[in-house]
């Protein structure tokens, strides 16, 4: 349980002056975007000014729908005042983030992590090698882009006595069951919902349902009278139709053209 | 792999040149490697070491050995089935893990956590830091070159496995902290069992530790070896024994206490040198204080349920579904979909028997964590090795690791 600080939101503020994008305090904990460029003066600031000694944790999140698709957040820690807070910025693929490691050398790896889970760069970070993933590796890992089977796995070869690494090969296709619930507004479609395209309503299928249904007044009689007066009415097609044009042996000769008997409407 | 394998071998290093040292030949520095499969690693640790005679210039820590891709599995799980991915991150104290994960889940969603759970949650979290440390001392002892101490305390160890297993199923990968509770009650037996085990085992330890503690051979080995002083160890980002060795009594249990902490009694040790003995001390410390905050549970422990009643989290009793449909249809649901957790983002952070250990977590409002991000302890400690190993002997080093308590399931993720 962590107490909050009165008044450090509004102090923090205004030492970092036009640094200041947003904040926002959410289940007690407190988050300061700040512009980019600014960072290490606001993290300096945080520290030396506010009492916040140490650096926790830097963890980059992708949001690929944003313009500037990374967050990086550093998660500051202060002993003397017992508080936490984050300090977020955004960046895209190619624009650095500034280093934090002349202010703390345990940024070092955190970066060098962020570095090679999400390919953000840190400008003034002399050791930004990868980290986490093997020796060569190739692509971000975290990014939501990336499959979580990966691209290449590799074994031992038995003929060529050594690791090789080869493509990944599943022998079932990837299967991701999300179980959400599809009448409560989730945003995909199920397989076999393109059969549903264009489907009469009340079908069992998502197909949406007419927005107003039309109106039937069943005691009213029909605005067309349904007939089959003319050979051309039969309503069971051309086929039909012509059909019953053709006239019966048995049926006495009559002028005019070929009108069933007893018809009338 | 060339590149990698011509430091392997032990060339000369060509930057370094002659440069006069004690004896009266020139001798260059000398690159070694340290593991990645060595018993005094912990794991799967690769150190290049870059030496003057046996004196360490520069160490250069190779890690992601062990990189399972948890944080990438756990975006594709619901929030139930991430759970047990904690249990293999830091693997001798699998329970702490899960603490900070569950009580980040519990403070997004704002739930309310019944009061014999969080004192179960406290009883099993300093158990397990027992059986933490009784690994890391023993064999921060055998790393040492002390054979029998590591022996003794494994029967300790062992006699914690076995209580993991009584109460939750599984010796080491317990998955028994659930969202909302714990997965299943404790017997009263086997608490009482607990209290007999703490009056009457925990001696062995002290028979241990009488062994080393005032050991000429081991303070030589150990005393002014990789001293961090107290800025030092907050600009590394130190935390649990290794900053309190550094003289600063900072405990996540006593500052920022969660669960049931603030109710228990416990000191916190502090070293004053900040080395290698002042870390090892600690430690042993912190298992007296254990099993005084595992006393205290057991005493106070309350009687009433182990989970949250809010049945659209924590699954119904099996007994339950057998009478009602609607306990069936919460389980089915739980155990399929799971539980949505509101949209937000929230850093939780536990004392692990090595430190802090936090967990960054960002929902986007679905059943799935949007973000997990874990902080392993054992990160910032190792990355520190460069700078605790300088103008130490090489001999020195298992002994800066075997401080570090590092776990590779954690460190590489």
């Amino acid at each position: 349980m962590i107490r909050a600080r009165e008044g450090f939101v509004d102090a923090y503020r205004a030492a970092i002056g036009d640094a200041f994008v947003a904040s926002r305090d959410h289940v007690d904990e407190l988050t300061v975007t700040v512009k980019r460029d600014a960072l290490v003066d606001a993290c300096r600031i945080a520290r030396d000014k506010f009492g916040y000694q140490q650096l926790m944790e830097i963890a980059g999140v992708d949001y690929p729908e944003r313009p500037e698709r990374f967050e990086v957040n550093y998660h500051l820690l202060s002993v003397t005042e017992n508080h936490r807070f984050r300090i977020k910025v955004t960046t895209d693929e190619d624009t650095p983030v500034p280093s934090v490691t002349g202010l703390w050398p345990v940024a070092g790896w955190l970066e060098r992590e962020v570095f090679d889970l999400y390919g953000v760069t840190f400008a003034g970070n002399a050791d930004l090698r990868r980290i986490l993933t093997d020796y060569g590796f190739e692509g971000y890992p975290l990014r939501k882009d990336f499959p979580q089977t990966g691209y290449v796995e590799l074994r031992y070869s038995e003929a060529e006595k050594r690791v090789v690494y080869e493509p990944v090969e599943l022998p079932q296709d990837f299967r991701n069951f999300d179980f959400l619930m599809p009448w409560e507004g989730a945003e995909y479609r199920l397989p076999g919902d393109e059969k549903a395209v264009g489907q009469a309503p009340g079908a069992p299928s998502p197909a949406p349902a007419p927005s107003a249904a039309p109106k039937v007044d069943a005691k009213a009689p029909p605005a067309q009278p349904k007939t089959t007066d003319a050979a051309d009415k039969t309503g069971a097609g051309a086929k039909t139709n012509k059909a019953a044009a053709r006239k019966s042996k048995a049926a006495p000769k009559a002028k005019g053209e070929g009108q069933p008997k007893g018809k009338k409407s | 792999m060339s590149e990698t394998l011509d430091i392997m071998v032990g060339a000369p290093n060509q930057q370094a040149g002659p440069k006069p040292t004690a004896g009266d030949d020139t001798i260059s520095n000398y690159t070694i490697n340290f593991g990645p499969q060595h018993p005094a690693a912990h794991g799967v640790l690769r150190l290049i070491m870059e030496l003057d005679g046996e004196i360490v210039e520069r160490v250069d820590p190779h890690i992601g050995l062990l990189h399972r891709g948890t944080e990438k599995l756990i975006e594709y799980r619901t929030y139930a089935q991430a759970l047990p991915y904690f249990d293999r991150l830091d693997y001798c104290s699998p329970m702490c893990m899960e603490h900070s994960y569950v009580l980040a889940v519990e403070k997004l969603m704002g739930l309310e956590v019944p009061l014999r759970a969080q004192y179960i949650r406290v009883l099993m979290a300093e158990l397990t830091r027992i059986s933490n440390h009784m690994l890391n001392l023993g064999s921060h002892i055998m790393d040492v070159g002390a054979m029998t101490p590591n022996l003794w305390l494994f029967e300790v160890r062992e006699d914690t496995l076995q209580f993991y297993e009584r109460v939750s199923g599984a010796r080491m990968h317990a998955n028994y902290f659930r969202v909302g509770g714990v997965h299943q009650d404790i017997p009263e037996s086997v608490l009482a069992d607990m209290g007999t085990w703490l009056d009457t085992r925990m001696h062995l330890f002290e028979d241990a530790i009488s062994l080393v503690a005032d050991n000429r051979i081991f303070k030589q080995r150990n005393v002014d070896i990789g001293i961090v002083n107290k800025e030092d160890s907050l600009a590394w980002g130190f935390s649990g024994p290794m900053i309190r060795a550094a003289g600063i009594a900072w405990d996540l249990r006593k500052s920022q206490p969660y669960e049931v902490y603030d109710r228990m009694e416990f000191d916190i040790p502090v070293g004053t040198r900040g080395d290698c003995y002042d870390r090892f001390m600690v430690r042993v410390e912190e298992v007296r204080q254990s099993a005084k905050i595992m006393r205290q549970c057991l005493k106070e422990m309350p009687s009433g349920p182990i989970g949250t009643l809010d049945r659209k989290v924590f699954p119904p009793k099996r007994a339950e579904m057998k009478q009602s449909m609607e306990a069936l249809i919460h389980h089915f649901k739980l155990y399929t979909e799971g539980y949505h957790v509101p949209a937000g983002e929230v850093y939780v952070a536990t004392e692990s028997p090595k430190g802090e250990f936090g967990v960054y977590l960002v929902a986007d409002g679905t059943n799935k964590p949007y973000r997990c991000k874990i902080r392993p302890t054992g990160f910032s400690h190792l990355q520190a090795m460069d700078f605790m190993m300088k103008g130490h002997m090489l001999a020195d080093t298992t002994a800066v690791l075997s401080a570090i308590d590092v776990v590779f399931g954690e460190v590489d993720r």
